[in-house]
């Protein structure tokens, strides 16, 4: 471990009094998954993933990262500040104009860090997918990393990839599934139900494990796991159950935070329930 | 100049959400279907009273233009919600084969287009829609310009037989048509007669073309000013009547100028009646995160960009 979990913890608190700052300082964008998946992106770049802060495109023998469900942007930028892609006072810039940190993360500002744009749901895992077929071209066995939404999944393109990296062993690939039970508009329950998803991805070929993605010390075993999982001729899929909103007792397990902004007193509120640990931007 | 008041400002998806609440009340066959994005429509109405006549379909846009599609061949009149850039890019070939060349009466309604998305960024923000499905054979499109019109257009479109895209919009703008109005499909709206220059407006641009008009009063242009809101089938007539009149157009459009309104009013032009025209729309770009004004002052879409124009083109005219 190159980190306690405490210290890990720490990190995910500073993350997530960024995100809920970031948001209430444009008065949009979408703190509920950002919050619940705080902790994977903490234990993921801090922890698990092999790479390199001075920023390539191709990421030569670098894990590599995508994030499917676009919208948690704020959570992927406050890290990726503060693991040292960028200064964490751009952080404050997010979602206005002229920005790098557009509302949905893009290659179009050049901010280190981002290879793809999303925001467009659906589309992540085969580009995931894609990645980890170049690398394998070039002979470079490092990890592809990414995270979906669970509504996301409601896409058809994610079981076109679905079904294509297990027949063709695309098995670098690590997907996880943010499982918060939520999307717009409501549980996913009762929009459209995503069922016993274990036997849906095992179906396809998948190894499917299941992690506690609010619980740190899970987390980052369960994504150690996932590694060693990897080179058997399988995809994995981590279905990482975690809690809209987590860390904000008033946002927690509602989509309705899925993306609203708090206004003022809501984030006083917020903020007095997550410590300050490595200064705020 | 004639003069335009408001007294109130609202989307005009909002007013997609009321017509299709009265469309629903006048025809049983009216169904409507959304993914994961009720609210942003406007359809709460709707499936208030018509809750066995609403399908959540999730987020997943192919299958539902393929399911409306299937549902009109059962007599019914759906209509799809979710936003420009779901409705259009992220679907077309199921609108192209399963609506558009099958001849289906499926109504694409298609809220948050353009750069008036603001601060969700350009993978939202699509200015490429009007290009994408004027294209389309057989396909209507339409670009109301307030909450009045958008509201008449919804609930025109569920009368009219064939397949429709309906594009609407986010923020709240002023509310300046009549709320009486009839929507007729492909009919121009004369918003102000002139003689020196004619402005064609669609959606958003509308209001700007009127301030616009406004500010070009006081500089001595007396601007005509046309709502083209029904993109396809173009109102040939009264645009060449009226360009007849001025001898120079500029067209303004909250998309993409490859594409949209302004090349459809040029190739008509060219063919029929050679004219100085100038473009006020995007310029083959991608949006950005910021708010509305920003985005619109920014990308050369406010009513100084307008003005700008018709300066120019009427300088054109007499050179
Ligand atoms: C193709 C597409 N359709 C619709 C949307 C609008 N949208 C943004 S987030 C979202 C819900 C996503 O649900 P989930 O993946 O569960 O994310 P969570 O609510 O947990 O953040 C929707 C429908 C979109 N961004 N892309």
């Amino acid at each position: 471990m190159k980190h306690t979990i405490k210290e890990l913890e720490d990190i995910a608190s500073q993350i997530r009094r960024d995100i809920v700052r970031m948001v209430h300082g444009c008065q949009s964008g979408h703190p509920g998954a950002s919050l619940g998946c705080a902790d994977f992106f903490t234990a993921l770049y801090f922890e698990v993933l092999n790479h390199k802060t001075d920023f390539t495109m191709e990421g030569k023998g670098e894990d590599l990262f995508f994030l499917s469900n676009g919208h948690i942007s704020p959570v992927w930028y406050s890290t990726l500040a503060h693991a040292g892609y960028f200064d964490k006072s751009e952080l404050a810039t997010f979602r206005k104009l002229d920005s790098r940190l557009q509302g949905h993360p893009t290659t179009h500002e050049h901010l280190p860090g981002i290879r793809i744009a999303s925001g467009s749901l659906g589309q992540g895992l085969s580009v995931a997918i894609g990645a980890a077929l170049a690398k394998k071209l070039n002979g470079d066995h490092s990890h592809i990393f990414a995270l979906l939404g669970d509504g996301e999944l409601q896409e058809g393109q994610n079981w076109e990839a679905a079904m294509f990296a297990p027949f063709n062993k695309v098995d670098h690939l690590i997907a996880s599934v943010d499982y918060n039970g939520q999307q717009i508009d409501g549980p996913t329950s009762k929009v459209l139900a995503l069922d016993d998803l274990q036997a849906k991805f095992e179906a396809f070929g998948w190894h499917v494990i299941n992690t506690d993605g609010n619980d740190m010390q899970a987390i980052v075993e369960g994504l150690h796991y996932a590694k060693t999982l990897t080179g058997k001729g399988k995809p994995i899929l981590n279905l990482m159950s975690t809690q809209m909103g987590a860390g904000v007792d008033y946002m927690v397990g509602s989509h309705k935070w899925h993306g609203t902004a708090p206004n003022d007193e809501q984030l006083a509120s917020a903020l007095a329930q997550l410590p300050e640990t490595l200064g705020d931007y | 100049m004639k003069k335009y008041t408001y007294t109130e400002k609202k989307d005009t998806r909002s007013g997609f959400g009321a017509g299709l609440h009265e469309a629903g009340k006048k025809n049983e066959n009216v169904v409507a279907l959304c993914a994961d994005l009720v609210g942003s429509l406007k359809m709460d109405a709707f499936i208030k009273d018509f809750p066995e006549r609403f399908t959540q379909v999730g987020i997943a846009e192919a299958n539902m233009i393929g399911i409306a599609a299937g549902m009109t061949i059962g007599g019914k009149i759906p209509f799809t919600g979710t936003f420009a850039n779901f409705s259009t890019g992220r679907v077309y070939d199921q609108i192209r084969q399963s609506v558009a060349y099958s001849n289906k009466n499926v109504k694409i309604c298609a809220s948050h287009a353009g750069l008036t998305l603001g601060e969700d960024g350009a993978t939202h923000q699509i200015l490429e829609d009007i290009g994408l499905m004027k294209m389309l054979p057989g396909m209507v499109v339409i670009n109301p310009c307030d909450y009045n019109q958008t509201k008449a257009a919804t609930m025109a479109i569920a009368e009219y037989e064939g397949p429709v895209y309906l594009r609407f919009g986010r923020p709240v703008i002023p509310v300046f048509t009549d709320p009486d109005q009839k929507f007729e499909i492909g009919k121009a709206w004369m918003v102000n007669e002139g003689t020196d220059v004619t402005i064609i407006a669609t959606g958003h641009m509308v209001w700007k073309a009127i301030e616009a008009g406004e500010k070009l009063a006081e500089l001595g242009i007396d601007a005509e000013i046309i709502n083209i809101h029904t993109i396809k089938p173009l109102d040939d007539e009264a645009i060449l009547k009226s360009v007849k009149k001025t001898g120079c157009v500029v067209t303004c459009e909250e998309h993409n100028k490859f594409g949209g309104l302004g090349e459809s009013v040029a190739r008509l032009l060219t063919t029929e009646l050679p004219t100085p025209q100038e473009f006020v729309a995007t310029n083959d770009t991608f949006g950005e995160s910021g708010t509305p004004d920003q985005l619109m002052s920014k990308y050369g879409l406010d009513a100084v960009n307008i003005v700008e124009a018709v300066q120019k083109v009427i300088g054109r005219k007499k050179a």
